[in-house]
């Protein structure tokens, strides 16, 4: 028996944004990389996202974000996963995110952004970088 | 490495970390899960086991509601498969129970099956000696759903609930010969649909017919399985399927049958350890050796076929163990 480390995803979508197909089809691309991929589902609180990513020992916490508020979001879980300890883990985001903020959330600690119209491929080329 | 003492005071942080360094077949795992089993074993383990789609996840939902109305600290393992063609996998179980997301005293974990076909992991047992150290007093384990042939549950389980729901076919696919046997709680779930009552007659009828003398009889089990009938989505009848866990939980205690129960299942980890252990050994053994290079070089070339080569060099093998076994004895008595 090996050791095998697997790539292990938190996929959510926090707040109010209804529309999950984006965060679903992200997931399977995911998984068919030889990750797994714990879908947590709509509507996440932060405190459920940060609860899920410490009982499931991720390795990234992937969000989807189309509802414009990625900025106050991503500052905010920022600051909790430092709180809780969790520096080992990588916070990445996807979904409508203008441009102009990516830099704005880089500086935040975001690891890394994938804005609409990222390939599969550049996500999990993106995500396994990050273990490299 | 998580700490110890951290794990034992029930940090969710360490616990958690523990459990991936299991699950990833870390060097480390095994000294952390010696340190841990001592202080394992006070949990009471329930399997709920059934095909896909029957409404597991959602029960298991309800289940917790009704655990955490009584303030029992509760942790779930939630089984999903790997694909085998990628190696990765979606594990979407916890989906349906995220509104205990925010509580404390739940603590809900993902395990995708790497590559075992009995419905578990390789490592949820591990799981569960880690997760009864940090001192959850009800651990329940969903297994991954496949249907007929999920029976490692037996082996890791203290009571076993199986979910079928109604109208599947002549009424007693899902709960074949083996799966039957294993069970103590039968659930026909979704039972607002036609045909529960068949369902609950049917399985009640199956189950008059068991063979009694299978898995327990050293337990001279007098507990006559339950068939009940819930509909997940909305809690009814869970409330009755809680008791009825609780009840076979009474029943396990009384004349020292958990106890002898949780013998039973020490020796089946014992024996299932010493599979993965020696096997291993005796792979990295047997591919190092010069018989096992000469005898694929043979293949290639034709002069032996598969089957014989095979033998001759597992044939080979035991001598060679013999052997070592005798130097090693000798040196011993140096």
């Amino acid at each position: 028996m090996e050791t095998k480390h697997k790539i292990r995803v938190l996929i959510a979508k926090p707040g109010l944004d209804g529309h999950d197909k984006g965060a679903k089809i992200v997931a399977l691309a995911l998984r068919d990389a030889g990750m797994e991929v714990i879908y947590s589902g709509l509507h996440q609180t932060l405190d459920q996202i940060i609860q899920t990513a410490i009982q499931e020992a991720v390795d990234i916490i992937g969000l989807s974000i189309m509802s414009g508020a990625h900025l106050p979001i991503c500052e905010k879980l920022m600051a909790m996963m430092k709180e809780k300890g969790l520096k080992d883990i990588c916070l990445t985001v996807g979904g409508v995110i203008p441009h102009q903020d990516i830099p704005k959330l880089k500086q935040m600690g975001v690891s890394a952004v994938f804005p609409g119209g990222t390939s599969f491929e550049s996500i999990t080329l993106g995500m396994n970088k990050l273990f490299e | 490495m998580p700490d110890v003492k951290e794990i034992l005071q029930g940090s969710q942080i360490a616990g958690a970390r523990a459990i991936r360094l299991i699950d990833d077949n870390d060097p480390k795992a095994f000294s952390l899960l010696k340190q841990l089993y001592p202080h394992s074993g006070n949990a009471f383990i329930i399997g709920i086991t059934g095909s896909p789609g029957v409404g597991k996840s959602t029960l298991i939902d309800a289940l917790i509601f009704e655990f955490r109305k009584r303030d029992f600290k509760i942790a779930v393992i939630a089984v999903d498969p790997t694909s085998p063609f990628s190696g990765g996998a979606i594990l979407g179980d916890r989906l349906r129970m995220q509104r205990h997301g925010a509580d404390e005293k739940v603590f809900i974990r993902s395990m995708a099956s790497r590559g075992q076909k009995g419905g578990l992991s390789r490592a949820t047992k591990d799981a569960a000696i880690v997760l009864s150290a940090m001192g959850y007093e009800i651990i329940i384990i969903e297994t991954v759903g496949a249907g007929q042939a999920e029976f490692d549950i037996a082996a890791v389980a203290h009571s076993i609930g199986i979910v079928t729901i109604p109208g599947t076919g002549d009424g007693i696919q899902a709960v074949k010969a083996g799966i039957l046997e294993i069970g103590d709680i039968f659930i026909v779930n979704k039972s607002d649909r036609t045909d529960a009552e068949a369902a609950v007659h049917e399985l009640k009828m199956m189950l008059s017919m068991r063979n009694s003398k299978g898995q327990e009889s050293h337990l001279s089990r007098p507990w006559t399985a339950r068939v009940l009938k819930t509909i997940a989505q909305n809690g009814t009848g869970v409330k009755e399927l809680f008791d009825t866990f609780l009840a076979h939980f009474d029943f396990m205690k009384q004349n020292g049958r958990l106890e002898l129960k949780k013998k039973h299942l020490e020796r089946l980890y014992f024996k299932s350890l010493l599979k993965d252990l020696a096997l291993e050994k005796i792979e990295l053994f047997v591919q190092e050796s010069m018989a096992f290079k000469e005898t694929l070089d043979q293949i290639e070339s034709g002069t032996i076929d598969p089957i014989t080569a095979a033998e001759n060099v597992t044939n080979d093998l035991k001598i060679t163990c013999n052997l070592k076994a005798i130097r090693n004895l000798k040196v011993r008595d140096n």
